[in-house]
């Protein structure tokens, strides 16, 4: 979606894991990761926060973290949410390229709506 | 929703909106602007989110917002807030992610005319010399006693080091450090992103250009810094990286919680902010002055690594080729000042998103030679376009708090700029206009193109006209450097 400094990504699913896989292969689609086929990696995660939102922000900015700090970007996801909390079971490779700087996933304007399309929400990355 | 029909004219270059525009509102908002430049201003969320940071526990005097302002996330790039101590509220977002990023000038007096034939060696040189693109590291890997070091000394650390000088520093603004940075509030994830980052500029808006002196205005502030008309010199534009983004995160995140214990409300969670007498917001204080720090000493690399280049392409071709710290100014820094606001002398944290400190003359300091003429402000325009010299007057100490704008603004979203100008063709007409061009990416070059950006000489005659800011010389790029 259009914003005049970042980029806003809207994303749906049917319910949480669904949602937050989504946000994570757009936020990956908007980096252009490319990852290695060869050496997979898996990663356990687990996540508490005082409300969805702030949920799916740590998530993603745990990527974040993961793609700066060691190169890697995951494409498989295994997430169990039980109310504010989340257990990520991850499969992913080494980043071989990624050509877009994300500095952080915001929450301007963050909110975790229901609608007909299931769970449904906006996010604003700062590049 | 805030309209541009609810700002009052106060003078040809100065708006407000009234502090009774929206119920929450606790101050009013001070936008300089031209009449043309604000349908731009319009055109976006950043009069909304202007008047959501003045409703900011303890924000006193006025939100400003600059000519260039556009949309961010929480708080717009180009706004001003100042908050009182101790009770007001320090905000992350109201500084922004990239802590500290900021521009620097390097002057010479090589004429371009002597080293014309030399600018495409030239760009590829401090293309080679200055690590550059996303989430590249450097040739320094700091270990936990050396980034300590660095969080603590700033540009002294890196001179120390072996980067630059001790002129260099004294020409950097708060002299290269903020004191009290507390490394014990730096989060473990932020560490490991600062250690291989030190000495690179990243990607996205960050840049080098080599600049000429196109035209002098103010020639004897000019003289004072150096700068000489035809000459060369090079403008680095950059932050404190993964380092400071973390640190933000980190912040933003457990504010979260702050703002419910001190039953601050908010209309934008990316606002979140604590007391700065409170222990959230000396921790968060600490760690973002780490930050700044860092970028201070980054930015002090960078710059020798430039002048080496530099001196090396040119040595022997043309006649001195040493380049002289112009000065350094952050645009995304809070810092707590002194200002006269509503008629009384007050101690206030001035969150600058998006805009750089302009203090007028006579102002302690500032390095001796720069005291009578005010302190240098240096506003990188879009790529391919001139960038300016300014200097803060008396007048930006009256009515905006010692601060002036930081760059052109955006006007076109990143998307539409990919969407519709061509990185390859953009390279190409950047050359036949004789600027030399050395990109990490063709798509992200054309999210940074003219284009997408307003017009900076607009946005420098809205300063100049307000009179928070004089000018004192234009440069033009002649090579351009992006990650």
């Amino acid at each position: 979606m259009e914003h005049t400094a970042d980029w806003e990504l809207e994303v749906w699913g049917p319910d949480m894991p669904a949602l937050i896989a989504e946000a994570a292969r757009g936020m990956y689609g908007l980096m252009e990761v490319k990852t290695s086929e060869d050496s997979r990696c898996h990663r356990r995660l687990e996540f508490f926060a005082d409300d969805r939102e702030q949920l799916l922000v740590s998530f993603l900015g745990e990527l974040l973290f993961l793609a700066e700090a060691e190169s890697l970007a995951f494409d498989g996801f295994l997430l169990k949410v039980d109310g504010t909390s989340l257990v990520a079971r991850l499969e992913g490779g080494s980043i071989m390229s990624r050509s877009k700087e994300i500095k952080a996933v915001t929450y301007h304007r963050l909110e975790i709506s229901e609608t007909e399309r299931g769970l449904e929400t906006s996010i604003i990355f700062d590049v | 929703m805030v309209q541009l029909s609810d700002l009052r004219r106060l003078g040809p270059y100065e708006w407000e909106i009234p502090a009774s525009v929206r119920s929450d509102m606790r101050v009013p908002v001070r936008l300089f602007a031209s009449s043309e430049l604000l349908q731009a201003i319009g055109g976006d969320a950043s009069l909304e989110q202007a008047v959501n940071a003045a409703t900011l526990p303890g924000v006193v005097g006025e939100v400003l917002v600059m000519p260039d302002v556009h949309q961010g996330y929480g708080f717009p790039i180009g706004g001003v807030a100042a908050t009182e101590l101790p009770s007001g509220v320090i905000s992350p977002g109201a500084i922004g992610y990239d802590i500290n990023c900021g521009v620097r000038l390097l002057a010479s007096r090589v004429k371009l005319a002597e080293a014309e034939g030399l600018m495409d060696e030239l760009a590829s040189a401090l293309d080679a010399a200055c690590p550059s693109g996303v989430g590249q590291g450097g040739r320094l890997r700091l270990d936990e006693r050396e980034l300590e070091r660095a969080c603590r000394e700033g540009g002294e650390w890196a001179r120390k080091d072996g980067f630059g000088t001790e002129f260099d520093v004294a020409r950097t603004e708060e002299g290269g450090f903020l004191d009290g940075a507390d490394f014990s509030k730096v989060s473990r994830r932020a560490r490991d992103r600062g250690k291989p980052q030190m000495g690179t500029l990243g990607a996205g808006n960050h840049f080098i250009e080599v600049e000429v002196v196109d035209e002098v205005l103010d020639p004897e502030a000019a003289r004072v810094m150096g700068l000489q008309e035809g000459c060369l010199t090079v403008m680095i534009h950059c932050g404190s990286r993964g380092f400071g983004h973390q640190i933000c995160t980190d912040y933003v995140k457990s504010f979260q919680k702050a703002v419910q214990r001190y039953g601050i409300r908010l209309p934008d969670r990316e606002l979140v902010c604590a007391p700065l007498d409170s222990p959230e917001g000396h921790a968060y204080e600490g760690a973002m002055r780490c930050a700044a720090n860092y970028a201070f000493a980054n930015r002090q690399v960078l710059a020798h690594l430039a002048r080496e280049a530099f001196a090396k392409t040119l040595r022997g071709r043309a006649p001195n080729v040493h380049l002289h710290q112009v000065y350094d100014i952050a645009h995304n820094m809070g810092k707590t000042e002194e200002h006269t606001i509503d008629g009384k002398r007050r101690r206030v944290c001035v969150h600058r998103k998006g805009a750089t400190r302009a203090f007028g003359p006579g102002f302690e300091g500032l390095p001796p030679e720069y005291r009578p003429i005010g302190q240098p402000v240096l506003v990188p325009g879009s790529m391919g376009t001139a960038s300016w010299v300014l200097v803060g007057t008396e007048k930006s100490m009256e009515r905006s708090l010692g601060s002036c704008c930081h760059g052109a603004g955006r006007t076109m979203s990143r998307r539409k700029a990919k969407r519709s100008i061509n990185g390859g063709e953009l390279r190409r007409e950047l050359e036949d206009r004789g600027i030399k061009v050395r990109a990490g990416s063709m798509p992200g070059l054309a999210e940074e193109a003219p284009a997408a950006y307003k017009d900076v000489d607009a946005v420098v005659d809205a300063v100049a006209g307000a009179g928070i800011a004089r000018k004192v010389a234009r440069l033009r790029p002649v090579a351009v450097v992006k990650g």
